[in-house]
């Protein structure tokens, strides 16, 4: 407890599932609002940009798919995250394992062109899977083993992983009619993932879905759920119930960079058809803000993977008026901070109380 | 030493805290060139009593007296200044940094920053003058314990104390370290330095002390100089004679030796030897206290049997099958049940449910794991039953037990850990913090599974309760088994002898 004048500042004991709620979304408009006076600061029409925004996500069938479109890596890559986040993992890697899986499923593509498309999509999907888990296992082993923190090798192993897609698409995968570009030749249709109408949606989206649905199962039912919660909560408590610490890191990583992967297959087979450098706008880092805004469940990260797909191709419609795009980027991050501190501070509780309370200094706890 | 001044003078020091009160009216006297000996078990006040003379702690009754006027302290800096210098059990040093630096740091003279050379050379000399062996120049980190204590002490005496508080110095070193420290000790005391060692070790009161005061339950039970008392006196004092010899657990028939350990060595996480060749056994239906001061090798011996701990030498049985490796599965696979110190640290998961911490070693096995998932209805089932039978009060069983009260917690913990019959309980001071009720329970509980044929090894600082529960009672002093002693021929100054690991 602290006392600031007549105000008592006190922890609560618990969060109710309500506050925090209401806290995430009280953070979004105000970042929003945030935006509205930068926006009119620099001289536009806060309503008018944002008018064009909405439109441009969700006015219309089209709009809508493009919103889910947007969303479709993120909700890999915020589950990515999710996953790890729940045993206190931090996989800031899965741009790296993404590019991975993009280049593991794109290899099957290309040794596999005319095989049949039943048969070629889900062994793509189990190659990126494959791709990005084993992007991950390093980091993985190395943490469960000797204690090396995760957050730099994942880190530092994105840049690896981005420029051996580099490699391969000015090298040996180089399309020779590119006429220079760095960009694979395109995939087959066998190889390319089904799409719903005249949109760009693509069934990625509904492996997206299932992902979660499976994450969200794994983490509420199993047994190996069930140990992640414990470990997560509490390191001693579950070496006392003697769970196999170490083996859940890895197989902990192992998951999310499998999750991250299927996001750099569905990318490359459902979007640019085609292997290059530019699959990912930052789909592995925005994953982060996706997974904490989400609370690190998986329904959780559904609703913010599509917020943040809809503030993007929001932001792509802004491109077509003069308002600078990097609005967007305002946004997201007004969004996550806010949500962050607000989180923080739904913990304490603030009271009027102006008696005079013995002032007990903070150094004084029964020992 | 009579007729001067004494440098501190503490009268009628008391101080509370929540629950209890930690120091009770304390006198304390200190003179210049003295070595003083603050003895007493864990909880009897020592490390109150000195936070409080060092500023950290304002006493709620008394006055401190330096140099005969009387002084207040309002922050640790105050008493810093008046030259009173604390090293405490745990360093406060900055790992990456050099010995120079570390004491150096935060001192107030000289105010602008000493040149790196002059520094080094100041500290080189102090070192010198009071025999503390350490290079000025290396980094913290690279230093072993006992040179780090030389660092602390350095600062300490770099910031000009004259009084130096050292709090269980030895119980981090090395033989050969603590003798070095004693050396220094007496070097200091001849120069003019008062210090007092806070400890429980009374081959170290006999050796080292000039004068002995012997705290017991937050109150001053006694003041002797050197040689007044012998180590059976002191032991006494510290352990008090109020000690109930009067409830004692009722005889039972024993069964056969279901817990065997054979030599068991361990190290602490710091990687020293913290348990040195136990062996004892514990046979059905028995309870087996081990007695002694915390630190002195209980936790490493209940970590031992429970898994959570590796065996650095000897074997630990569980009904005829030895426990292989450090594995805590095996061990609750076997049938040991643990009942941990920390219970909301280890023993139970705070912020998980009622439900999810009643399942935390039933979740491997039917009905509670169905194949890869967790049966939700049978988790809930179990729970109700084990909510039920211990009349743990919940506020939902799927609200998370950071929420509960400390006697619910143990209960919960108690109905979790012997839900399925265990053949050995290790239990870990089970009644601390609980109030008469809850000590109450933990007790008929524990009978009841002795009744029902457990192996009990139970670990308490308590006295009373070891006494008043278990047959025979053992004491680990410095890691090993002082000695093994049947509850009849158990009294208060045999085993605080043992307690204090005097040599006979």
């Amino acid at each position: 407890m602290r006392r600031l004048g007549p105000l008592v500042v006190e922890q609560r004991r618990v969060a109710s599932r309500w506050t925090s709620a209401l806290v995430r979304v009280a953070a979004i408009a105000l970042a929003l609002g945030l935006g509205a006076l930068i926006l009119e600061a620099g001289g536009y029409s806060a309503r008018d940009s944002y008018r064009t925004m909405w439109d441009a996500a969700f006015a219309n069938r089209d709009a809508l798919a493009e919103t889910l479109v947007a969303a479709t890596p993120l909700i890999f890559t915020g589950l990515a995250v999710a996953v790890a986040a729940r045993m206190l993992l931090w996989n800031i890697g899965a741009e790296g394992q993404l590019f991975l899986g993009a280049a593991a499923a794109s290899w099957l593509a290309f040794s596999f062109p005319d095989a049949p498309r039943g048969l070629l999509l889900p062994a793509m999907v189990v190659a990126g899977a494959v791709g990005g888990a084993a992007w991950a296992a390093g980091p993985g082993v190395l943490r469960a083993s000797l204690g090396v923190s995760e957050i730099v090798t994942t880190l530092m192993l994105n840049f690896v992983a981005i420029l051996f897609v580099d490699y391969l698409v000015h090298g040996p995968w180089r399309d020779p009619e590119s006429s220079g570009f760095p960009l694979s030749k395109p995939f087959t249709t066998s190889a390319i993932l089904p799409s719903f109408g005249d949109t760009r949606l693509h069934a990625g989206f509904l492996i997206a879905l299932g992902a979660a649905i499976v994450v969200w199962t794994l983490l509420r039912s199993t047994r190996f759920g069930y140990e992640v919660r414990v470990i997560g909560e509490s390191q001693p408590a579950a070496r006392y119930a003697g769970m196999p610490l170490r083996r859940n890191i890895v197989v902990v990583m192992l998951v999310s960079g499998g999750l991250a992967g299927i996001a750099g297959m569905s990318e490359v087979s459902g979007i640019v058809f085609r292997i290059q450098p530019d699959i990912s706008a930052g789909f592995g880092y925005t994953g982060i803000i996706v997974a904490t805004l989400g609370r690190f469940s998986a329904p959780g990260v559904v609703v913010a993977a599509i917020l943040f797909g809809a503030l993007q191709v929001g932001g792509y419609a802004l491109q077509t008026t003069e308002v600078p795009p990097s609005i967007v980027q305002v946004l997201q991050g007004a969004i996550l901070f806010i949500t962050v501190g607000a989180e923080v501070l739904a913990r304490y509780r603030v009271r009027w109380s102006p008696g005079r309370e013995k002032r007990t200094p903070l150094a004084e706890k029964a020992p | 030493m009579s007729g001067t001044t004494p440098l501190v003078q503490l009268r009628g020091i008391v101080k509370r805290f929540p629950g209890l009160v930690a120091n009770d009216g304390v006198d304390l006297e200190l003179h210049a060139g003295e070595v003083h000996a603050l003895l007493g078990e864990n909880g009897a006040g020592k490390t109150t009593l000195m936070n409080v003379l060092t500023g950290l702690y304002r006493p709620d009754e008394g006055e401190i007296l330096l140099d005969g006027r009387p002084v207040a302290f309002r922050a640790p800096r105050q008493a810093i200044e008046a030259g009173i210098g604390m090293v405490h059990q745990h360093f406060r040093l900055v790992d990456s940094l050099t010995v120079a630096e570390n004491v150096l740091l935060g001192s107030r003279s000289p105010r602008v920053w000493v040149g790196r050379r002059a520094g080094i050379r100041q500290v080189a000399e102090l070192a010198e003058r009071y025999r503390l062996q350490v290079h000025p120049e290396a980094r913290i980190w690279q230093l072993s314990v006992g040179e780090q204590q030389r660092v602390e002490i350095l600062k300490a005496l770099y910031r000009g104390a004259r009084l130096l508080i050292l709090d269980e110095p030895s119980a981090v070193l090395t033989p050969q370290e603590a003798d070095a420290l004693w050396d220094t000790v007496r070097e200091m005391a001849s120069r003019g330095e008062a210090i007092v060692v806070i400890t429980h070790k009374l081959d170290e009161v006999q050796a080292v002390a000039d004068r002995i005061t012997v705290l017991r339950r937050g109150r001053n039970v006694g003041v002797a100089v050197r040689g007044e008392l012998d180590s059976r006196a002191l032991a006494l004092l510290m352990v008090g004679r109020d000690v109930s010899l009067a409830t004692r657990p009722e005889p039972l028939e024993h069964g056969e030796v279901v817990l065997r350990i054979r030599g068991a060595s361990a190290r602490s996480d710091r990687g020293l030897p913290a348990l040195a060749d136990v062996t004892l056994d514990v046979q059905a239906g028995q309870v087996f206290g081990i007695a002694g001061v915390a630190g002195n090798g209980q936790r490493e011996l209940a970590e031992v049997v429970t898994g959570l701990r590796p065996l650095e030498a000897g074997s630990v049985e569980v009904a005829g099958r030895p426990l292989h490796g450090a594995s805590a599965r095996a061990a609750i696979d076997a049938g040991v049940a643990h009942i941990p110190e920390d219970r909301l640290g280890s023993g139970l998961v705070a912020g998980l449910s009622a439900t999810d911490n009643a399942i935390l070693k039933a979740y491997r096995r039917p009905p509670v794991s169905r194949g890869p998932l967790v049966d939700r209805r049978a988790s809930r089932a179990l729970t109700e039953q084990l909510l039920a039978a211990f009349e743990v009060s919940a506020v939902s069983p799927d609200a998370p037990v950071r929420l509960m009260s400390g006697g619910n917690l143990q209960r919960l913990l108690l109905a979790r850990e012997t839900a399925e019959r265990p053949k050995v309980i290790v239990a870990v001071h089970p009644t601390r913090g609980l109030d008469v009720g809850g000590t109450e329970t933990v007790r008929r509980v524990l009978r009841e599974q002795q009744e029902a044929g457990a192996a009990i090894l139970l670990i308490s600082e308590d006295l009373d309760e070891v006494l008043a529960l278990a047959d025979p009672v053992g004491v680990l002093h410095d890691g090993r088994l002082a000695g093994v002693l049947p509850r009849e021929r158990c009294d208060v100054e045999e085993l605080g002898l043992l307690m204090g690991g005097a040599t006979p």
